[in-house]
């Protein structure tokens, strides 16, 4: 029995959706950040399984998630900043309590 | 072996990413990301990815946690552990993830016919390279870009303006 590309879908596809829990689920804006970076894992996950499993263009998979994976090093800085701009004006980074533009 | 090593990462990483979701100290949190994050770093060797492996233990591990941590310290506010850590309707949010979970799964088992008897095979790091730096040269720059704009965005955006420090309701 040897590893098929359908046990690492499958496990990406466990990974995603439990970022996508804690993105829905979470209260604080840095957890919610952190399930975002979790779904980011299993998106590159799959991306290797798929550059892995595939021979044809074997690179591309590999060189996209290097770009993944420096966009999520930007999104990481500029949303820690704007948490730290949130905390410092609000008191508190719960999302549920940000309801300065609710009409 | 190749089996038995992916899912020992794969176990790794879900319970990580699991406690990740669930427990109620961020700080907790943020370790169990540190794990799944490491375990991920095991799946890309199993998968042949050593460089991607590396760089999701330097940036991911290195950097980001770190980052991650810093602003855990800096916005931790009494609230954190008398609150609940999920909102109220957190089951519908546990359906939605359940019920994309059993749908991807699904699309992925059933075209696994269509995949049947690839082969893996490993990258050499010189192709890697060599297609970063000639296929993707473009792409490179404007990632560089991307990390400039975002270095100064943070910087502009997180700054103290003069006057402004006694708004806030931190020490």
């Amino acid at each position: 029995m040897t590893l098929e590309l359908v046990d690492v879908q499958i496990l990406a596809a466990a990974l995603f959706c439990l970022g996508l829990y804690g993105v829905l689920a979470r209260r604080s804006a840095v957890m919610i950040l952190m399930s975002v970076e979790l779904m980011l894992n299993a998106v590159n996950v799959n991306l290797v399984a798929f550059s892995a499993f595939r021979d044809i263009s074997a690179v591309t998979g590999q060189v996209i998630v290097i770009f993944v994976i420096t966009v999520a090093a930007a999104e990481v800085g500029l949303a820690l900043a704007v948490i730290m701009r949130l905390f410092r004006a609000r008191g508190s980074v719960n999302v549920d309590e940000l309801d300065l533009m609710k009409g | 072996m190749g089996l038995v090593v992916f899912y020992i990462f794969g176990a790794i990483t879900l319970v990580a990413a699991l406690g990740v979701v669930t427990t109620r100290n961020v700080v907790y949190a943020a370790l169990f990301l540190l794990v799944s994050l490491a375990g991920v770093a095991g799946l890309f060797v199993v998968l042949f990815a050593e460089f991607l492996a590396l760089v999701q233990l330097l940036i991911y591990g290195g950097a980001i946690i770190i980052v991650i941590l810093f602003a855990l310290m800096l916005t931790r506010s009494t609230e954190f552990s008398t609150t609940a850590a999920e909102h109220s309707r957190w089951p519908v949010a546990a359906v939605v993830s359940i019920g994309l979970f059993a749908l991807l799964s699904a699309a992925a088992v059933g075209d696994s016919q269509t995949y049947n008897g690839t082969r893996r095979v490993g990258i050499d790091i010189k192709e890697l390279g060599v297609g970063l730096f000639e296929n993707w040269a473009v792409p490179f720059e404007v990632a560089s870009v991307l990390l400039l704009v975002a270095l100064i965005g943070a910087i502009v955006i997180g700054r103290t303006e003069p006057g402004q420090d006694g708004e806030g309701r931190a020490e």
